[in-house]
């Protein structure tokens, strides 16, 4: 019987990282008001991959919502290396940028990659890069090109090299899944029977802090996404929740109601030395630090409705910061620290907004009616949140000034609680 | 605990409640106060009386069968209509000292999962609060909330969500 018992609590709660078919699938709802043309030609030798690179880096573009892809068909011969390009070709089609490049397959296995931005305007080159890569590193690889070409163009820093957090619930079963910021690559990270919330990336992309139901209440733990290994970091009498990362990723804030109310503590990333933080009377949840790490932003029902506060990282008084409206909450700051994004009831409705710092200015940024969990993406160019359509969950994003708008959804089941990672060194 | 002392600890708490509440807790609560009272006594000898043949907490007919505390949007005081049920609870406990009662919170889905998270954790607090003052130690009442994740209604409407705003009590062993 107890043998029975062990065998029935590990099969509730799988901690494994195996790959998910039902990719999720991603739909650009608007675009910005000026679209940079790109024409991206077909790199040489691309066929001999399974999959086109060329592609993956237009799509990546595309789905920013920044871009114009130019075509490039009719374009006789299709240049790979500059002496090739025949910069008329590119003006008669309005371009502003050309990507030219090719593979090589190399005897070992590997390929060699390489890449050149031009601007067709000033015929020169903008960007030329070279990469010895793995055939499984090719979409990598893509999205990487696409980030040069996204910061050249932009002036701002590319995420398609970044990951998102969500959890999926489908029938009775959730699970905690990270994948590619295009949505391939979806891998179950923890799978349960009951419910999971709140994923939290640390500031280093290793870990994930989440809140699951696994033992019949909140409880938060830390998990290592390459080896698996998880350990329970908060487990104290009440509920667990809301982890957040100190941006040097050795603390954690988290809401506990061990001593009755929810409130804000703080614990390290280990575990040890729990100090209580905010000491209220009403609810304080949803902590999230500012960028240098000296302020937090939180939710809080201590002036009678849930609204905003804001205080020093040191501890102190928090101050009310969301004024119009009842029900303002869910807040993180924006990567620059100049703005928050949080979740504002108007009417019957929940939107995505933000409010700047210094001019107290809101901006609703979604029309979307069931919108929750609001997250920026490293580049605080884009916002991607949980909504509704159809009465099912999916993930949409919007870029930070509204224009620009995607839906992600995966075939089956419940998406919501999006966290996106942040941008890794090394890449 | 003489009942005299009871009841001035009742009112002390009804006045609490009705200072933090959103609103219309005034003086109605006094009497919600004495008839549920009143209830809490009779359930209780009730639960003696059929303790043998049938365990009073299942006991359909037994005030102890109920479980669940609605609460109205955005709220977590105790109505009156339920606090007979909650102090018969209460004598429950305090008779049965081994017994634990868990009480476990619960939100409607609009809005964050979080606060929702917290505003569960709130209404079973309002709950413990109850028992507390009827002089059921902490030791015997851990108080959880599940948010909006598990609702027992999974409609989109008025009546739905009303389910879902609830406290459910559960002793340890159910």
């Amino acid at each position: 019987m107890k043998r029975n018992i062990k065998w029935l609590l590990m099969a509730c709660v799988m901690v494994l990282a195996a790959p998910v078919h039902a990719a999720l699938t991603i739909e650009i709802t608007g675009g910005a008001g000026n679209q940079i043309p790109v024409a991206i030609v077909p790199f040489a030798a691309e066929n001999t991959q399974a999959q086109s690179i060329s592609g993956i880096v237009a799509a990546d573009l595309t789905r920013s919502g920044l871009f114009r892809m130019v075509d490039t068909a009719g374009v006789q011969p299709q240049p790979h290396d500059p002496a090739e390009v025949r910069y008329p070709d590119w003006k008669s089609r309005n371009a502003e940028a050309l990507v030219i490049g090719g593979m090589t397959p190399r005897p070992d296995g590997k390929i060699d990659v390489r890449f050149r931005l031009m601007d067709v305007v000033k015929q020169s080159q903008l960007a030329g890069f070279s990469y010895t890569i793995a055939p499984a590193q090719l979409r990598a690889t893509a999205h990487k090109i696409a980030d040069v070409i996204y910061e050249k163009l932009t002036g701002d820093v590319g995420v398609f090299s970044t990951q998102i957090a969500y959890i999926v619930k489908e029938g009775k079963r959730f699970e905690l899944q990270v994948a590619d910021a295009d949505g391939y690559g979806a891998q179950t990270v923890m799978a349960s029977q009951e419910p999971i919330l709140s994923p939290a990336w640390s500031p280093d992309g290793e870990k994930l802090a989440y809140v699951s139901f696994e033992k019949k209440k909140p409880i938060i733990y830390v998990q290592a996404l390459k080896t698996g290994a998880r350990q329970a970091l908060a487990s104290f009498k009440g509920s667990n929740s809301a982890p957040a990362w100190s941006p040097d990723g050795r603390k954690l804030a988290i809401v506990l109601t061990r001593d009755g109310r929810s409130q804000l503590y703080l614990i390290n990333a280990d575990g040890g030395n729990l100090q209580r933080w905010s000491d209220s009377a009403g609810i304080d949840t949803e902590p999230d630090f500012s960028p240098d790490g000296k302020w937090i932003i939180f939710t809080s029902d201590r002036g009678g409705s849930p609204q905003i506060y804001r205080m020093p990282a040191v501890g102190g008084a928090g101050q009310r910061i969301t004024f119009e409206g009842s029900y303002n909450v869910s807040p993180q700051f924006s990567p620059d620290g100049k703005s928050f994004v949080f979740i504002q009831r108007n009417g019957v409705q929940f939107h995505v907004a933000v409010q700047d710092f210094a001019t107290g200015q809101v901006q609703v940024l979604t029309d979307t009616p069931q919108d929750e969990a609001p997250s920026y993406a490293p580049n605080g160019k884009m916002v991607i949140y949980a909504t509704e359509i159809n009465r099912r969950g999916v993930l949409a994003a919007v870029s930070s000034d509204g224009r620009v708008k995607q839906r992600l959804s995966v075939q089956a089941g419940d998406v919501r609680e999006p966290a996106w990672g942040p941008l890794l060194k090394n890449q | 605990m003489n009942k005299l002392f009871l009841s001035a600890i009742l009112l002390g708490m009804l006045s609490a409640c009705a200072s933090t509440s959103d609103k219309g807790q005034g003086a109605a609560s006094v009497e919600d106060k004495s008839l549920g009272q009143k209830s809490a006594g009779a359930s209780t000898q009730g639960a003696q009386q059929q303790g043998v043949a049938m365990d009073p907490l299942k006991d359909p007919s037994n005030i102890l069968s109920k479980r669940s505390v609605y609460f109205d949007y955005d709220s977590y005081s105790v109505k009156g209509e339920y606090k007979p049920m909650v102090e018969a609870h209460a004598q429950y406990l305090k008779q049965n000292s081994k017994a634990k009662a868990f009480v476990q919170g619960n939100a409607d889905e609009r809005g964050s999962r979080e606060y929702n998270l917290a505003l569960g954790q709130k209404r079973a607090e309002s709950v413990r609060k109850v028992m507390n003052v009827l002089g059921v130690s902490d030791s015997q009442i851990e108080t959880v909330s599940f948010g909006e994740e598990k609702p027992k209604a999974e409609g989109r409407d008025e009546a739905s969500w009303a389910q879902n705003r609830r406290a459910d009590i559960v002793y340890q062993g159910e």
